[in-house]
């Protein structure tokens, strides 16, 4: 790996810098909320005067923010269910169907994720009061497994990619059927990647926050809903402890993802071996 | 997409037949149907129909100079946006893609840390940081920069640096993946002919990594078009961009048929890029599971 010699000098230290100072930038704001929301004062500050679980004692004792919480887990779940079940049979009917009108089935994999969630937000507020489903948890599940699909449906079509296609043709032409052969064979090699899928599926719906905003009632509302209503009204303490909580919870779903990554991969092993990059 | 994907994949034999293909397909069509289309099918009906055959509402959108200001806001925040996470996102990923083993694996982990915490947590953090007392001011003052502390939320400046923030990440990402895909001999045949280094990244990296710069504008602004809640937190009434204004009609106004012209003008813009630009956005990227 020898580089040749003009590569180097000052131009490379200045890139260098100049993409750890990136990375502080898109770490930092996150990381000052955590020593904040263990403060013991009132009001947030940098560094913190003491330590204390305050403001964490207060989150798990109101009860609107645990309610809210536990609607959103709900909703999470189902999601994430959901999200998972219609975007393998989705993934399937892509990769090994035959699908008319695909490049409209394509679109409309994209389109929750293109079309601003302000416009589908309050398109779904105005169907769902007609249906008398704000506040509702099939209203949530509904609306979040859609806004979930896409990345669900993307990362199955990526472990199906992966995958050699010639397991299941071995499957079929020793007589097993095809719910057999998905059942035994497809399902065991995509199964990190379906878990993957129904992880993001749920940290975006326990996440979502537009959506929620509209189709939430006055008794019924998710954490994030909660978070917005209290931040616009005071950039209280309570919200610093919410907020480094979801933090942690953020970096727990990724070091999960990554581990159901690496097992794709010992899977995907002795396909990559059959030629692909 | 798949219609990409190499010939192997569709060979006879291997295919699911049409009946099976779409008992497989029908669950995401029809919840597609009923929570995606029809909504956005009855607001843009309001706005056009209700109660009779009209453009007023749209008329009114560009007719009016506040809206015309609050669009106009939007469009030019969205282009700040896309600028400056490429000017900050590119030459991270350039180094990303000329990194490996556990200095691309930290790097990687704070970019997309970010990307899959709260929308909210992260506006949250600037709203934090921005207050009249909060740490940017505390610093600025701290050096001396300005003698006291100044108005940092609810200015342009202050949603363009948070909405940068938020959106870093889809810019990275495909810039990333796609400098990734440069084979190293390229440039490194570049510099041996005698190039400089400028040159070599002006005619064989930058022409190279265009199709993820492309990419990564496109969903940059994309998203920040439609923004709402850090623009509606970090910027309130005083910045207010088109989502806000168009949760503010259907709130407070009840004024759905307008509400759903505003809607009508930024879904056709949103879908007139996506179309000309269907190629480019590639979910895959953004859930880490691309090998």
């Amino acid at each position: 790996m020898s580089r040749p010699p003009r590569q180097g000098g000052v131009g490379r230290l200045l890139l260098h810098a100049l993409a750890y100072a990136v990375i502080v930038f898109l770490l930092l704001p996150t990381v000052l909320v955590a020593p904040m929301s263990v403060s013991p004062e009132k009001y947030l500050q940098f560094p913190p005067s003491g330590f204390s679980l305050r403001w964490y004692g207060e989150y798990f004792a109101d009860r609107e923010w645990v309610e809210a919480t536990l609607f959103s887990a709900e909703a999470g779940i189902i999601s994430a269910i959901g999200a998972t079940i219609i975007g393998t049979m989705t993934a399937l009917a892509l990769v090994r169907g035959r699908i008319r009108g695909r490049a409209f089935v394509e679109l409309l994999i994209i389109g929750p994720v293109v079309v601003p969630h302000i416009a589908l937000a309050v398109a779904m507020f105005l169907v769902y009061e007609q249906l008398r489903l704000t506040g509702t948890l099939v209203g949530f599940a509904m609306a979040h497994i859609v806004l979930a699909l896409p990345f669900a449906i993307f990362t199955i079509l990526a472990a199906l990619y992966r995958f050699d296609a010639d397991l299941e043709m071995a499957a079929l032409s020793c007589g097993a059927s095809r719910v057999a052969t998905f059942r035994h064979v497809t399902l065991p090699m995509i199964a990190p990647g379906v878990a993957s899928a129904a992880l993001f599926a749920f940290i975006i719906s326990f996440d979502e926050a537009v959506v929620s905003f509209f189709i939430s009632d006055l008794d019924r509302k998710t954490l994030p809903r909660k978070m917005f209503e209290d931040i616009d009204f005071d950039v209280s303490p309570v919200l610093a402890a919410v907020a480094t909580m979801l933090s942690l919870l953020t970096i727990a779903v990724l070091v999960m993802g990554h581990f159901f990554k690496q097992m794709a991969d010992r899977r995907a092993a002795p396909a990559a071996a059959g030629g692909k990059e | 997409m798949s219609a990409r994907r190499p010939a192997a994949f569709f060979l006879g034999g291997r295919h699911l037949s049409e009946a099976a293909s779409l008992a497989l397909i029908v669950p995401f069509l029809v919840l597609l149907v009923v929570v995606f289309l029809l909504p956005l099918g009855t607001l843009l009906h309001e706005s056009l129909l209700v109660p009779k055959p009209t453009l007023a509402n749209y008329e009114r959108v560009f007719g009016e100079p506040v809206y015309l200001r609050v669009m106009w806001r939007t469009a030019r925040i969205a282009v700040y946006v896309t600028i400056v996470t490429l000017l900050l996102g590119y030459p991270l990923a350039y180094v990303m893609s000329r990194s490996s083993g556990l200095k691309l694996g930290l790097m990687a982990a704070a970019v997309l840390l970010p990307l899959w915490t709260s929308v909210l947590v992260r506006t949250y953090a600037w709203m934090v940081l921005l207050q009249r007392n909060g740490l940017v001011n505390e610093a600025l003052t701290g050096i001396g920069f300005i003698d006291a502390p100044i108005r940092l939320l609810y200015t342009e400046g202050a949603v363009v640096l948070a909405m940068s923030h938020v959106l870093l990440p889809f810019m990275v990402l495909p810039v990333f993946s796609a400098l990734k895909g440069i084979p190293e001999d390229y440039p490194r045949a570049a510099l041996m002919l005698g190039a400089s280094n400028w040159s070599t990244f002006r005619e064989v990296i930058w022409p190279l990594s265009l199709p993820g710069v492309v990419s990564g504008c496109l969903m940059v602004f994309l998203l920040a078009l439609g923004f709402f809640i850090t623009p509606a937190l970090i910027g309130g009434p005083q910045q207010m961009m088109i989502a806000t204004l168009v949760s503010q009609q259907v709130r407070e106004m009840l004024n759905w048929p307008f509400a759903g012209a505003l809607v009508g003008v930024l879904l056709a813009f949103v879908l007139a890029l996506t179309i000309a630009f269907n190629r480019f956005i590639r979910l895959e990227r953004f859930v880490g599971t691309r090998s």
